[in-house]
Parts: structure tokens; sequence; C-alpha cells
């Protein structure tokens, strides 16, 4: 059975790049002892699948992957076994059990349902800069409701000049911290709603290098640091292929979106 | 929140961050101000080399295990960060705590390999420690070295406040009971230190003067404090199978070297290759009891998560228990997906039937290492493999499915000739003739043979400690005619050769019998940047003839000259068990070309005896199987 797990990554867990990541969450579950599916072959590894990326040096409360169990224990006693072998600043949040494959039908994995992610922007201390937090929150309003963002988009190969305010799904100046998000002193906070996933993955970075272009300054990416709370799956895109996302993104026929938590998906 | 030394800002512009921020699995946590000693282990290469080393896992587990004594660990900044904690003077510190080393009471030193020696003096200065012993102040940690190397620790002698001369299971606690109590008396370093000293296996350089002779020899060796003994005996625990062994050892986020979990069976050797150091160091062998190491299989992989298991000893093979060892873990493991790997085993139908079972055939390849390519050489260096041990090995191999060979020799043994040289070139080509004489349709494919070479580099504490080693042009030309001889084979498309670096070797000799003159040399390195010098990428040879220069030393002074039988050795002062007597006698019948039996076959009276156990009790079975054929 497949089994969807949300965790925590926070604290100085964030310099542990995604590969590591992977790397120690194939040995956290063999300490474990869950009863995990191996591939078969003379280097077996359990079969498990992880969602968006996290960068290293972001903190997050809402990382997922998939793994593949022949027997499970009660969610409650799996959450429990695996905390039981995690170290400082890594935390199992909620486990759920995915429903049966549909035969035939090829599981959407996490790493494909990701539509957009939810983030915390908080400023660092020891990085005071003119601006007071008060004008600074009231520029990024102003920022905020402009008509359109245009940014320069890098990939490897091609650069595009792209609008940022349709993948904008919601901003403001005035984030709260959680638990895991750590806080700083000077609590300027900001929140962001972005579109993410393969097709169309804006990074927190983009948005705030925008932000300080606007206000006429470099942005510093060390004076900010970026934490992910919740990632999420669109109900409107269900079983639509990523192909055919990228053709209605490009005619404007986008439904409207029901963005709903990745462990959420499936129960609607 | 756990406080990090290096801010984000650092540590995001550094390569793999996450070698400086400890939180690994199974790492220890104490209150560092509810103990009375700190102790800093530290491994003097980059964090995934250092992460490998089972030595450093047990000492940490072992100190650990005192109440009193929390242990931490630091590596070798890398180069990105050697120079950040330079520009900002961050003095280099522990990962666990993430304090400043040198407010630590012990910083120790695993001396695993000639070639990091001025990644010492790295650690030493990035901590704000003096470089030399002789400066420190009551103030800095006690700097104490130990591992391998430490058996001849005269070249690094200025830099260490003690050396422990042996395996690290023994004096330890001795050691830190002494210090805490001269602590709570209120005892000064120099009185600690004369404690020390009292202590079997402890060395402290500071206690001995040398003098020398005008042709650079020495002429004497003597202590100048009456509490320093006059010969340091090496440690040995005897009972393997009731002392330290890690049950939880540390898993670090990035990846190691040895990303496993490392399961020492025995140490010692039974075998007695002239030119292997740890074969004749680690004397008597000694084996773990197979109940005790099957417990432990079982706890690791439960405890670290690691998806492969790895046997280590020197001679895998000539474990008694081996069998059911082995089936036991692949009978235990294989639904774990757990791989087994089994390194160091001698080619025979138990070989290939266990790694038909653990490995892709199709993959592997098969090992061995003859070091010497004939058979004269080869009891010149008493290597007990014969060509038709190999032969065979490989040919059984073969009509199994392997089709991939790998072979290692060493180049610039003593007595050796271009003829022994080209019987390197001739046996790679003879394995491959053997693939051939299997009918094509059941071959599988084409055969590989890799060769490769090492330059032999004479070792303490062997019976070529007294030898002359090669020249870099000699070694040059040996390797030259090797790649020569093996074009000229009938498969030669078939081999692959490899082969070491001349200058690093030359430099590894120096260091292997150097003495006491240098440690200066090493300090003028160190200041001219030479540092990381096992990574090709920074090792800067110009930079170390310049020094030798500026100091007015010669290598061939090291290397290019054949020692007397009475010649002080600068490690003579050490007692390793094997007596100067033996391993002149082995030097001997090694140019005699006679071969010495294995400590199963018969006891060659090394003087190993005085440990009072091991393989020296032994009841012997000459009935047994020996691959020594005089
Ligand atoms: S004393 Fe004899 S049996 Fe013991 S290690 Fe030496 S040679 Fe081997």
């Amino acid at each position: 059975m497949e089994i969807r797990i949300k965790f925590a990554k926070y604290d100085t867990m964030k310099f542990i790049s995604h590969l590591e990541v992977m790397r120690y969450f194939q040995k956290a579950v063999r300490r474990s002892g869950l009863d995990v599916a191996y591939t078969e072959g003379f280097n077996p590894h359990q079969i498990m699948s992880f969602a968006a990326p996290l960068g290293v040096g972001q903190t997050s409360e809402s990382e997922y992957f998939d793994i593949e169990l022949h027997t499970a224990p009660s969610m409650e006693e799996l959450i429990d076994r695996l905390n039981a072998v995690m170290t400082d600043g890594m935390r199992i949040l909620a486990a759920e059990i995915l429903p049966p494959p549909v035969p035939q039908v090829k599981r959407e994995t996490a790493m494909a349902l990701v539509a957009a992610s939810s983030y915390l922007v908080m400023k660092k201390d020891g990085y005071e800069e003119e601006l007071s937090k008060k004008e600074l929150q009231d520029k990024f309003k102003e920022f905020i409701t402009q008509d359109s963002i245009p940014v320069i988009k890098k990939s490897k190969k091609t650069e595009a000049e792209i609008d940022l305010v349709p993948f904008i799904f919601d901003a403001n100046p005035e984030g709260k911290t959680t638990e895991y998000s750590g806080q700083y002193e000077n609590g300027t906070v900001f929140y962001l709603l972005l579109s993410a996933g393969s097709v169309n993955n804006i990074k927190p970075d983009t948005v705030m290098e925008a932000f300080y272009a606007y206000l006429g300054k470099e942005y510093n990416p060390y004076a900010y640091q970026v934490h992910r709370l919740e990632t999420y799956a669109d109900l409107s895109l269900r079983k639509v292929s990523q192909q055919e996302i990228a053709r209605r993104v490009k005619e404007g026929s986008m439904p409207e979106r029901k963005l709903v938590p990745l462990l959420e998906y499936h129960k609607n | 929140m756990r406080k990090l030394a290096l801010s984000d800002e650092i540590l995001m512009q550094v390569e793999k961050p996450a070698r400086y921020i400890g939180n690994e699995v199974n790492m220890v946590v104490k209150d560092p101000a509810k103990v009375d000693i700190r102790f800093c282990m530290c491994f003097p290469d980059v964090y995934e080399i250092g992460m490998s080393h089972l030595g450093i896992q047990i000492l940490y587990d072992m100190f650990n295990k005192r109440e009193d004594t929390y242990c931490e660990r630091v590596y070798s900044p890398w180069m990105d960060m050697d120079k950040v904690l330079r520009e900002k003077n961050i003095p280099l510190f522990a990962l666990e705590s993430q304090q400043p080393i040198k407010d630590f009471d012990f910083l120790g030193i695993t001396l695993q390999y000639e070639m990091c020696y001025t990644n010492v003096l790295q650690i030493l200065d990035l901590s704000q420690i003096p470089l030399k012993a002789k400066d420190r102040t009551n103030e800095h940690p006690i700097v104490i070295g130990g591992g391998p190397c430490a058996y001849n620790p005269e070249p690094l002698a200025d830099f260490f406040d003690i050396f422990y001369i042996g395996e690290g299971e023994t004096v330890y606690d001795q050691l830190l009971d002494a210090y805490k109590e001269n602590k709570q008396n209120g005892g000064t370093r120099l009185q600690f230190l004369e404690k020390a000293a009292e202590i079997e296996g402890l060395y402290v350089p500071l206690f001995y003067d040398v003098t020398y002779k005008e042709d650079g020899t020495i002429a004497s060796f003597e202590p100048n404090n009456k509490h320093a003994k006059k010969t340091i005996r090496k440690q040995v625990e005897m009972n393997l199978s009731d002392t330290f062994y890690p049950e939880k050892p540390l898993v670090p986020y990035v990846k190691a070297v040895q990303d496993r979990v490392v399961l020492e069976i025995q140490r010692g050797c039974i075998r007695g290759c002239r030119f292997c150091q740890a074969g004749m160091l680690y004397r008597p062998i000694r084996e773990r009891d197979v109940e005790f190491l099957k417990k432990r299989a079982v706890e690791m992989i439960r405890n670290t998560g690691h998806e492969e298991i790895s046997l280590s000893s020197l001679s895998s093979s000539d474990y008694s228990q081996l069998h059911e060892l082995v089936y036991y873990l692949i009978e235990t493991f294989k639904k774990e997906g757990v791989n087994i790997s089994l390194p160091s085993l001698r080619i025979d139908a138990f070989a290939l039937d266990v790694m038909s079972k653990v490995q892709d055939i199709k993959k592997s390849s098969l090992t061995f290492a003859p070091e010497a390519g004939s058979q004269r050489l080869r009891n010149v260096i008493n290597k007990g493999l014969t060509e038709e041990n190999i032969l065979t090995g490989a040919m059984s191999a073969f009509t199994s499915g392997w089709n991939k060979v790998k072979l290692y020799f060493m180049l610039g043994l003593p007595t050796e000739t271009e003829e022994d040289i080209e019987q390197i070139a001739v046996l790679s080509d003879k394995i491959a003739r053997e693939y051939y004489t299997i009918p094509k349709s059941e071959r599988n494919g084409k055969v590989s043979i890799t060769t490769s070479t090492s330059f032999f580099v004479p070792k303490p504490f062997t019976p070529f400690q007294w030898t002359r080693m090669a020249k870099q042009e000699e070694f040059i030309a040996k390797r030259k005619l090797l790649s020569a001889k093996l074009k000229e084979q009938l498969n030669n498309k078939s081999i692959k050769y490899n082969w070491h670096d001349a200058e690093l070797t030359m430099l590894e000799g120096v260091f292997a019998r150097g003495d006491r003159k240098l440690c200066d040399l090493l300090v003028e390195a160190y200041n001219n940047g030479c540092i990381f010098d096992s990574w090709s990428e920074h090792f800067k040879f110009d930079m170390w003839v310049k020094s030798f220069e500026n100091l007015g030393l010669s290598m061939d002074f090291y290397n290019h000259r054949e020692r007397e039988q009475e010649e002080i050795l600068p490690w003579d002062f050490i007692d390793a068990g094997v007596t100067k007597a033996f391993l002149w006698r082995e030097y001997t019948k090694g140019k005699e070309e006679v071969v010495t039996p294995n400590c199963r076959k018969g006891c060659a009276g090394c003087g190993a005896k005085v440990f009072h156990g091991g393989v020296c009790y032994e009841p012997r079975n000459d009935a047994g199987e020996s691959l020594i054929q005089a």
C-alpha cells in the first residue's frame, strides 16, 4: 500500500540538500523497522518519491513523500515510529494511506500534483535597511497591487520575460510565524502563495527580487529566510496532463483554482 | 534551536554546508558544562573521508561511555571554508557543541596516512593553538596523536604533546583519569605530561633529545626527563569480543566514502607479507567471536539504517568462522534490502558462491593482488599467491559468468628487475588468454582486465625498513617499461593500465621513514601553501621541492639510501612486538628469495608472542590449507 507522509524540515536541517534528504529517509525508514517494499535486483532500494524539492537554506513544514509498504500499522503508530528515529530538525507531521490504484491508470505522484506553495519570507536580524518595517509593508502592498510585474525568468537555456501577477495567488506583508518557521526580532514577515510545480514554478526569491527592484534596490537573498508553509494540489486540474495544463495556461483558459493541501487531495 | 558557529550567510556560500553543522544520526549530546573532560577527536581530512573511519567511531563511542567526558568531532575544513575561517578569524569548532576547540581539554588527531600531515598543521592553526607543543600553555588543549602513522611519530614530534602508540581501547581511561586528577589538584601541563609519560604506550616527544651524526643519521635518542621511558611499548587489545565497538555508529547526511556499516571481524594478519606495515604492526592476529559479530551486525544495521554492511580485515579469508558469519548475514539481511560487501576475499569456490549471491556478476569484478609479476619476486616479498592460484581462481569465475578482473601490483620492490616487470604484463595477458579458451558461445562477452600499479614505499616495522626506495625517474622508467610491455601482449586491447603518481610517492617515502628534522620542513611547506596533499588538485610538488631547498634538506637522504643494520632508526624506541632481529632476518631471507610460512602454518618467532594471546597460542593445524608453496 502507498502512504503519503508529510514532514517538517527546520532549524539547522535547512542546510541539508534535497539529495541528502532522500538518502536520509531511505535510512530512517529502515531504522524505523516499517515493513517497506524494496525494488528487485542487487541494489534494492525503497520505493519512495518526493514532492517539490526544497532549496538549501529554506525551511518547511510541508514536505511530502510517498512510500510503498507491504503492511502498515495505524498512521498514529507509523508517525511515532518514524519520529523515534528522526534527528533534531526533522519531524513527521502526518501520514495518510492513499486509495488503492485504479487498474490501468498510472498513479499521480506527489510531485505531479503540486500546483502551489505558500511561504513565509522572514527578514533576518542584522540586515537592517533605511526603510522601517511599516514602510516596507506599505511598499509591499503597493507592489503587489500592480497590474503587471514583469520579470526576466531564466532557465538553463532560455531567458524570457514573464508577468508574475497571474502566478502570485495571494500575498501580504503580515505573515504569521509558526512553531517550525522560527522567528526574528525585527518581525518583518511576508506571506506568499505562489504557483508551483513543474510548469510554472515561481520561487519566493523571484518575487522578492522584483519587490526590491520596485524599491529601486538590490535584493540580498541572505537577508531573508524562506519557509514553506503548505504545498497544494489543484482539484480543478484533476486528471489533466502537464502538457494540457501548459496549453491552457498559454490560452488563458485555466479553470478556477481549487487548492487543497497535498494530503487532502485524495479525500476530495 | 541549535546555535551554529557559523552564520547562515557563510554556510550558504560554501560547498556542502552539512559538513559543518553536526546533528548527524546517533550524534552524542551532552551538556559541556556538566563534564570534567572535553575531548575533540579529529580526522585531518575532509568530512566525507573522516566520517568513514571506523577507528574514530570506536573511540567516540568509548569516550562518551564515560560520564565525565564529552567527546566531539572535527574534520579538515575544505578549502572554501578554510578561506572563510581565516578571513573572518573564526576559531575552528567542534561539530557537536559548535564551540571552539581551543577551549577543550584534549585534541586527539588520528594519523592514517602520511599525506595528511600538512592538514594536521591546518587544524592546529585554524583552532588557534600554537603549532609547536613547547609553545603551549596551561590554557591550551593537550594535543594527542594516534593511528598507524604514530608508529613513526618523529616527523610530527614537535606538534604533539603525546602520541598514543597502539590500539586505543587500552590505556585511554588511565590517561583521562590522570588528567582529571591533575586538573583537580591544580597541576600544571608539565606535571600532567610527566604522569602521562609513565603510562604504558604513551610517548611525550618533549621528553626526549635527539642528536645527529655528520651524515644526518641519528647519533643518540635519549630521555631528558626522569618520568620518560626508554622504550614505548605498543598497546594491544587482546580480547576483541569483549571490548568497545559502537552499536550506534554515526550516520552523516553528506554521503561518506564508506556509506555502510563496517564490521571489523579480526585484527592483524597471519600472512607476513614483507612490504606490509599493517601485517607487522597488528600482530598477533586476533579474531572476534562470531556470535558477537552477528549480534553487532544486526544492531548496527537497525541503528543506522545503512543499506550495506562490509566486512573489514586485512585478509577476510583467514577468519576461521567466515562461512558461518557470511551465510548468516545473507540469510538475515536478504529480505531487508541490505547489501553485503566482502573485500579482501581470496577467490575460491566459497567466495564465488557468496559473490554470486550478493553481487551482480555482470557488473562486479574479481580482484587479485599478486603485488609482483614473477614468482621470484613474490617470494622476495613473501606474497603467497601463485600464478596457478590466480589462473584457477579466474577460470572458475569466468565459467560462472564473470568477465572483469582487477589486478594490483607494486613497482620498485627490492631486487626488482626488468624481467619481473615484464612478468606483470605477461600475467595480465595470461588471464585474458585463459578467458578466451572458453568456447565463444559460452562466454559472457569480452574480458576486461584492469592492471594497476603503485610505487613501493618502504615502511617502518617491516623487513624492508632498511631498503633503498627507487628514485622518481626510476619509477617513471619502470612504469613506461610496463606500459610498453603491456602493449606487446596478444590481448593488450583487453587490458587497461592505471598507475599512481610518482611525486606523491616521494613524499610518502620521506615522511614514512622520516625523523624530527622534518617538523620544520612541514611548517615551511604549510607556510608555502601545501595542504590537502593527498588531493591531486591541491598537491603542489614544486612547493615541496622549494621547501626542502629552503631548509637544506634532501629527499634522497630519506628515500634513496640503503640503511645499515646498525643505524639507529627514528622509530627504534618503539617496541611494536615484532623484534628488530626478526625483521632483519626476514629482510635477509627476502633477498635470498626464501619464503616464511604464515602464523597458522608455523611460528616464525616474530616477537608478538609477548602479548600473550591470539594466533601465537592457537594449536597449529598443519593439515590446513596453505598458500605458501616454497
Ligand atoms: S609469534 Fe609466531 S605466531 Fe605469533 S604473530 Fe609472531 S610469527 Fe605469528
